[in-house]
């Protein structure tokens, strides 16, 4: 019995240090049980539809001072928004900063409609995430604008930080240990393939920021504001080191 | 002197390195023996120990345990009750790399949320009875 144990774990593709290997690169998608699994691939029965419906209506819906809707500049978003967030966060050249999805709608809110930003988590946001995320399920991460160099680079740099009490890093969980147990939790590889996605334990869909503010808690490090750049930065490396993994928008998780 | 200023007094000692051998902290930081029985309830504590996240141990109660780190079976067998006490309260001491929490550190650490900020993980009383009942681990995993 010991000889078997030690042959598994000997085969056993488990925690190593420093980056994963392209080959053993995955979306957190492939652990879960097989209940949440055929509730994310169900259109009917993923309860982040209700988001991407309610994303729907708002992409038709006039906001602000210009009476403009976003279909009115962009028209179809199954035709306009496909594989956008997969490029996301992406450099703004008007404004030389990166910008997530977030950002960038309320950056067309503010700029071209005339409407008051969003609040980050709120409804309204989350419904258009969605219903733009869901037009790129299936496309790959790309992340490749050379732009984007400076922010993925100290995305890196806070991803490997230690910080909080338990002075731990996202990389000791994601990069070196995946795959084992923190309590009764498989260790996620903690690609963002899926944002926003419907987590059980929030009973909603929420934001890769919220997702990245929940594990600075458990660390007990004090979270970054909600929109700030240190979470943008965060944001560009997750998609880059998610490089060519398809999305999933929106996705499901415990 | 208080017991407690006494015990404070013992404390910053410790986590000063001037109680601390190189590879030991061989005196109770409390002066007085941890109680093994709090302990145990500590280090199964999901919110106040910790331990059971990354750790396995005899636990045969608790369903959900770690393994990024050892099996705690036997931890009292493998060290001395100082050295337990040293890798308690600052493992990076022995391994700088490892993942284990500092529990009786406070310095060295990087944006700490505002309701933990200043304060070690476990205080100096918590930290003994943990000693006292990892000291009490002896036995081996039965096959």
């Amino acid at each position: 019995m010991r000889a078997l144990a030690l042959a598994l774990l000997l085969v056993a593709p488990l925690a190593q240090a420093g980056e994963i290997p392209a080959a053993e690169r995955r979306s957190d998608t492939v652990t879960m049980s097989a209940e949440l699994r055929a509730m994310q691939a169900d259109d009917m029965a993923n309860p982040a539809s209700f988001w991407a419906l309610d994303g729907q209506t708002l992409w038709d819906a006039k906001a602000g001072t210009s009476g403009k809707s976003c279909a009115d500049c962009h028209g179809d978003a199954q035709a306009s928004m496909k594989g956008v967030a997969a490029r996301y966060p992406a450099f703004d050249g008007a404004t030389g900063r990166v910008l997530d999805l977030e950002a960038r709608i309320n950056q067309c809110r503010t700029d071209r409609q005339g409407a008051p930003p969003l609040a980050m988590e709120s409804r309204e946001l989350l419904d258009l995430t969605t219903y733009v995320g869901l037009q790129s399920r299936g496309a790959p991460i790309s992340s490749s604008d050379p732009r984007l160099a400076p922010a993925i680079e100290t995305g890196r740099q806070l991803f490997s930080a230690r910080q909080g009490q338990l002075n731990l890093s996202c990389a000791i969980c994601h990069d070196d240990n995946w795959g084992r147990k923190l309590g009764g939790a498989t260790v996620p590889q903690a690609h963002p393939t899926g944002y926003p996605i419907y987590r059980l334990e929030w009973q909603s869909v929420g934001s890769l920021q919220r997702r990245l503010r929940n594990c600075m808690v458990g660390m007990r490090a004090e979270p970054y504001p909600f929109g700030s750049d240190a979470y943008i930065a965060l944001e560009a490396f997750l998609m880059f080191r998610a490089k060519g993994l398809p999305m999933e928008t929106p996705a499901v998780r415990p | 002197m208080g017991r407690l200023a006494i015990a404070w007094a013992a404390w910053i000692l410790a986590i000063s390195g001037a109680g601390a051998q190189e590879d030991a902290i061989p005196t109770s930081l409390t002066g007085a023996p941890g109680d093994a029985a709090r302990g145990r309830a500590i280090v199964a504590n999901r919110q106040v120990g910790l331990c059971l996240l990354c750790h396995n141990g005899p636990f045969p109660e608790e369903r959900f345990q770690g393994d990024l780190a050892p099996d705690l079976t036997g931890v009292g067998a493998r060290y001395t009750e100082g050295q337990l006490r040293l890798r308690i309260v600052d493992p990076a001491r022995i391994n700088p790399q490892t993942i284990m929490p500092a529990y009786g550190r406070t310095e060295g650490l990087n944006r700490v949320i505002g309701a933990f900020a200043g304060k070690p993980i476990l205080n100096a009383e918590q930290i003994e009875d943990v000693v006292a009942y990892l000291t009490s681990l002896r036995a081996e995993k039965t096959p």
